[in-house]
This record gives structure tokens, C-alpha cells and sequence, in this order.
């Protein structure tokens, strides 16, 4: 079954630290050749894109940037067995930021994406 | 959730993503897959004790393999015999003391491809029964216990702990040990390994809706496989090929039950339900393993059978609906691996591209070919084949009988309810 990990934070100042970016490929890169992460890839941030709304039956278009909420960092694709491999896996990922960025903050939500498992018992 | 089951959920969740590397790492220590696999289960119950109580460790498959370690000088010490074994896990020791974070990390990540591919190719030693094989995997590579294996394959409990044990035994007795296997018999050890992932497939795939969730997760355990062999042998074509068939296959999942549960044919099914993703890494690993074969040069590796059953699958999956499939190509890749597997199932599966693409005369022509084959006499898509055939050229009685036979013969209680249900539509 499929996950979508989105990942969101707040960067301290500065760039991140040296050995980071490289533990993140390198756990990207065990989670790929292990057959469970499909797919991933950086967002840039809301600055780059835009928001369409629709309130009170109007449609309105919002360049970024967004300051209210939280910059989205990432997206991963897993493909795994049951929901707390996914989690672990994301739990990994945050685990390698507290060891080598202990200043950054986020969260990664595990989105469970519908697969033929929730359709098997619908009428 | 309680924080230990929430630990409970977290040991089992790292042992389904760890435990392959696991066995792998510590066989190349003990140089035997049998006691491998016993310690990484030692290790395993010592964490379903302890995190729970404890906390999750902050590196879970290290504390894992420091665990086991730490069992297999256990063992090595009062077996006594294995004197030379404890000499080297002695030296390992050191540098897989737990806390040493990176040593560690680096030192299983060294190896640990070929390790895996290591372990792959002794869980799929040819000197096995199949039956054995696909347990073991499931038991070294998947991580699964020996219950949920026993109800993936629909066997009772006791027989898949036999499967397990005997296969340990078998190879401790013949003295497979954990090497890669020579330059020579590696196509055909690696030929046994596609054979046994793909068994796991099938069984994945023959689940039925309302089936222990245990089985239709078997398809997904076979494309991680799968995925895992690409990355470990990713100069061979017929492997890429292997991995497109599965990612293929598995993109039709979701359309082929209809909401009462019965089977819809491929033809017949809903191609917005065809998973995407799926679908676009199967064309791309077959892209690879095109690209791979088309290598300059005499010695640039062939396409095999599983690659080309592929390009027959990708066939379907470029067709937008039924109507737009390229039956000629199907057809001239089915006269291809018929050559490279020449089986009357395969000349079957051309009878009906060769109906399509030249008209079900002809078609017919191809069936009544292999009509008498021995092998096909109890094979229900023979006569069923057939009726479609017949149906077409306006013979209906003929039709209907073909399809009554096919109902008759078919061992799958939907599958008959298909057969059954075409040949009364025929009767009108």
C-alpha cells in the first residue's frame, strides 16, 4: 500500500549543515534500491507557486509567498506493507535532522494514498 | 494508542524493512544462512521484550545486528565446534560495538548488496524444493513469521515450520554455505530466483477479495523483491524485464474485480482503475532493459522470457481502451517467446493475438494446432479460447459448448461463474 510523505518545516538561518544533504541521499537511496520509496523530490518554496481558492463561490488566484503556514520541503512515494513501516521510514528521515540539524523543526505527514485494499469490501 | 503497542508496531515495522540486511550481514559472519536467520529471530524476540518497555532505540537496525552479534557468541561459545566462527565475530566485534553509530552504518553498508544478493540467490539454491524456496524467502528476505507465511500460502501452520526447518537443513547438510554463485551458473541461479519471486507474485495475485490481507501483500513483498534485484543487478536486461512484468501486472489490480467480487478479463476491464504509477516504472524498466540489450557488440545480454512477456504487457498498457491494442506486435512477441519458451500455453496466448490481428479464422487456425496437446487436455483457457473464437465467426452452439467445457474444467469457483455466465449469454 502507498504513502505520501509531505514534508514541512522551519528552517533555522544559515544552510544546513555539511553531511546532511548526504545522509539524506544515501537514506533516499537505501529506501529505493529496498524497493519501498517510488518516488521523491524537493519542493521549492511558496514563493515559486500559487493558490486557487474557492470561497463563498468565488474562485480567487494568490501568488505566493505564503507566510501563514509552513514551507512544504518535500514529497516521498512509499510503497510498503503497512502504515508503521511508512511511519518508521519518515521517522528516520526527521531522526537523521535531530542528529546532524538539531535546531530545525518539521513535521512529515503520512498521507495514506487509496489503493485497491480500501476499495476490496465497497459494494 | 499505547506507547507499547505503539513499540510493539515499530519493532515489526523495522524488522519487515531490516530484517533482509539483517540475515544478509550476519551471514556473511557465520557463513550460514540457517543460523543467521535463528539469531536475527533471537534478536527479534529480545526487541518485542524490551522496546516496549524501553523506548525504540534511536538506531533500530543497529541495535538489531549488535543483538544478534552478541547471541552469536552466545552460541559460538557453548557450541565449542564453531571455535574459528567465534574468532571472527570476536573481531567484527569491535567494530560492531553498539554505539558506534557510523562504524556500524558503514559497515553493514559495504557489503551489504552483496550480501543481500548473496542471501537471495542461497534462499533460491536450485537444491531446494520450490515449495522450500519461496518459504525461505519469504521467512530471510521478507521478513514474514513462519504463521503469516503459512497463511500467505494457504498451508497450515506446521507445514510451513517444516518448509523453513528441512530448507535449513538441506543446506547445512549439502553444504551450500553463503557465496555468489560462478560466472557460469549465474544465469540459471538467477533464473531461480525470478522463478520463485514470480510464484509469489502469482499467489499475491490469485487473491481473492475477502482472502486473509496476508495474501494479496504478497504481490507487493514480490515487486519490493524485485525492485531490491534491479538495484543489486542492474546490468542485466532480463531482470529489468522481470521488474516491468510485476510493475506492470500489478498496475492491473485494481481493475480486476468487479464490485461482486467476480474476475473481469483484461479486455473487459476499466483502464481509468489501471494504477499510473505502476504503469509508467514498468514501461521505464522495460525501457532499461531494451536499452541494456541493445548494447553494441556480440556479447550484449538477450532479452528472456519474462522481458519479452513484458513488452506483451506494455502492449496493453499503451492502449488507451481495447479497441486501440496492437495485436500485431502482440502477436509477433508471442511467436518470440514461444522460441524462447516453447510451450503450448504460450502458442494459446497467440491463438487469441493472432484472432485479433488477422481474424479469429485464423486464430482458430493456431488453436486447433495444439488442440490434441496432452498438457492442455485439463487446461480450461484451451476450450475457452476457443469459444470466443467460435462465438465470433457467428458458430454460437459450438461457442456455447466450448465455454460449458471450460466451466467445467476450471478448478476456480469465479473463474467457472465466468465461463458459465458466457456460454447461457449464448443461448439466447
Amino acid at each position: 500500500m502507498r504513502y505520501l510523505v509531505l514534508l514541512d518545516g522551519t528552517a533555522p538561518e544559515g544552510p544546513p549543515p555539511p553531511g546532511l544533504m548526504e545522509a539524506i541521499a544515501a537514506l533516499g537511496a537505501e529506501a529505493t534500491t529496498s524497493g519501498a520509496l517510488l518516488d521523491n523530490a524537493g519542493l521549492a518554496p511558496s514563493a515559486f507557486g500559487a493558490r486557487v481558492d474557492l470561497t463563498g463561490g468565488e474562485i480567487s488566484i494568490t501568488d505566493g509567498p505564503f507566510t501563514e503556514a509552513k514551507e512544504l520541503i518535500s514529497y516521498a512515494l512509499y510503497d510498503v506493507g503497512t502504515k508503521e513501516e511508512a511511519v518508521e521510514w519518515a521517522r528516520r528521515f526527521l531522526e537523521l535532522h535531530q542528529e546532524l540539524w538539531p535546531a530545525w523543526e518539521g513535521s512529515a505527514r503520512v498521507v495514506k494514498i487509496f489503493g485497491p485494499e480500501d476499495f476490496a469490501n465497497l459494494p | 494508542m499505547g506507547d507499547e503497542a505503539a513499540a510493539r508496531d515499530t519493532v515489526e515495522a523495522v524488522w519487515r524493512t531490516e530484517s533482509g540486511r539483517l540475515v544478509a550481514g550476519l551471514a556473511r559472519v557465520t557463513r550460514d544462512v540457517g543460523l543467521a536467520e535463528e539469531l536475527a529471530q533471537d534478536a527479534l524476540v529480545v526487541a518485542l521484550e524490551q522496546w516496549p518497555r524501553t523506548g525504540v532505540p534511536p538506531n533500530p537496525a543497529g541495535w538489531l545486528m549488535t543483538t544478534a552479534k552478541n547471541r552469536a557468541i552466545d552460541v559460538a561459545r557453548r557450541r565449542g565446534t564453531y571455535q574459528r566462527k567465534l574468532e571472527e565475530i570476536g573481531r567484527d566485534q569491535e567494530t560492531f560495538a553498539y554505539g558506534a553509530g557510523d562504524d556500524l552504518e558503514d559497515a553493514l553498508d559495504d557489503d551489504i548488496g552483496d550480501d543481500l544478493l548473496r542471501l537471495i540467490f542461497t534462499a533460491c539454491h536450485p537444491v531446494l524444493s520450490v515449495e522450500s524456496r519461496v518459504a525461505l524467502t519469504l521467512r530471510c528476505l521478507g521478513g514474514l513469521s513462519t504463521r503469516e507465511i503459512a497463511r500467505a500460502l494457504l498451508v497450515p501452520e506446521a507445514s510451513a515450520g517444516q518448509r523453513i526447518s528441512r530448507a535449513k537443513k538441506t543446506l547445512a547438510d549439502k553444504g551450500v554455505g553463503f557465496a555468489m554463485p560462478d560466472v557460469a551458473e549465474r544465469a540459471a541461479r538467477l533464473g531461480s530466483v525470478l522463478e520463485v519471486v514470480y510464484l509469489i507474485f502469482n499467489e499475491g495475485y490469485a487473491a481473492q477479495a475477502g482472502d486473509d490481507w496476508v495474501r494479496p501483500a504478497l504481490c507487493q513483498e514480490a515487486l519490493r523483491l524485485a525492485r531490491l534485484l534491479a538495484s543489486l543487478v542492474p546490468d542485466d536486461p532480463e531482470v529489468h524485464g522481470f521488474v516491468a512484468l510485476l510493475e506492470l501486472q500489478a498496475s492491473r489490480l485494481p481493475a480486476r474485480t468487479a464490485s461482486d467480487g467476480s474476475p473481469v478479463l483484461l479486455l473487459d476491464q476499466d483502464r481509468g482503475r489501471w494504477d499510473g504509477t505502476l504503469l509508467r516504472r514498468g514501461l521505464e524498466a522495460l525501457a532499461r532493459a531494451e536499452e541494456l540489450a541493445s548494447a553494441p557488440g556480440p556479447d550484449a545480454p538477450a532479452l528472456g522470457v519474462y522481458a519479452i512477456q513484458a513488452e506483451i504487457a506494455a502492449c496493453h498498457a499503451r492502449a488507451a481502451t481495447a479497441e486501440d491494442t496492437d495485436w500485431r506486435r502482440i502477436a509477433a512477441l508471442y511467436v518470440l517467446l514461444r522460441h524462447a519458451w516453447p510451450s503450448p500455453v504460450v502458442e494459446l496466448n497467440r491463438a487469441v493475438a493472432v484472432g485479433f490481428a488477422e481474424g479469429p479464422e485464423r486464430g482458430l487456425a493456431v488453436v486447433e494446432a495444439i488442440a490434441g496437446t496432452p498438457s492442455l487436455a485439463s487446461y480450461p483457457q484451451l476450450p475457452a479460447v476457443r469459444a470466443d473464437l467460435l462465438a465470433r465467426l457467428g458458430r454460437t452452439d459450438e461457442a456455447r459448448e466450448a465455454y460449458e467445457q471450460a466451466a467445467a474444467l476450471s478448478g476456480n469457483g469465479r473463474e467457472r461463474g465466468v465461463y458459465a455466465a458466457k456460454a447461457a449469454a449464448l443461448a439466447d
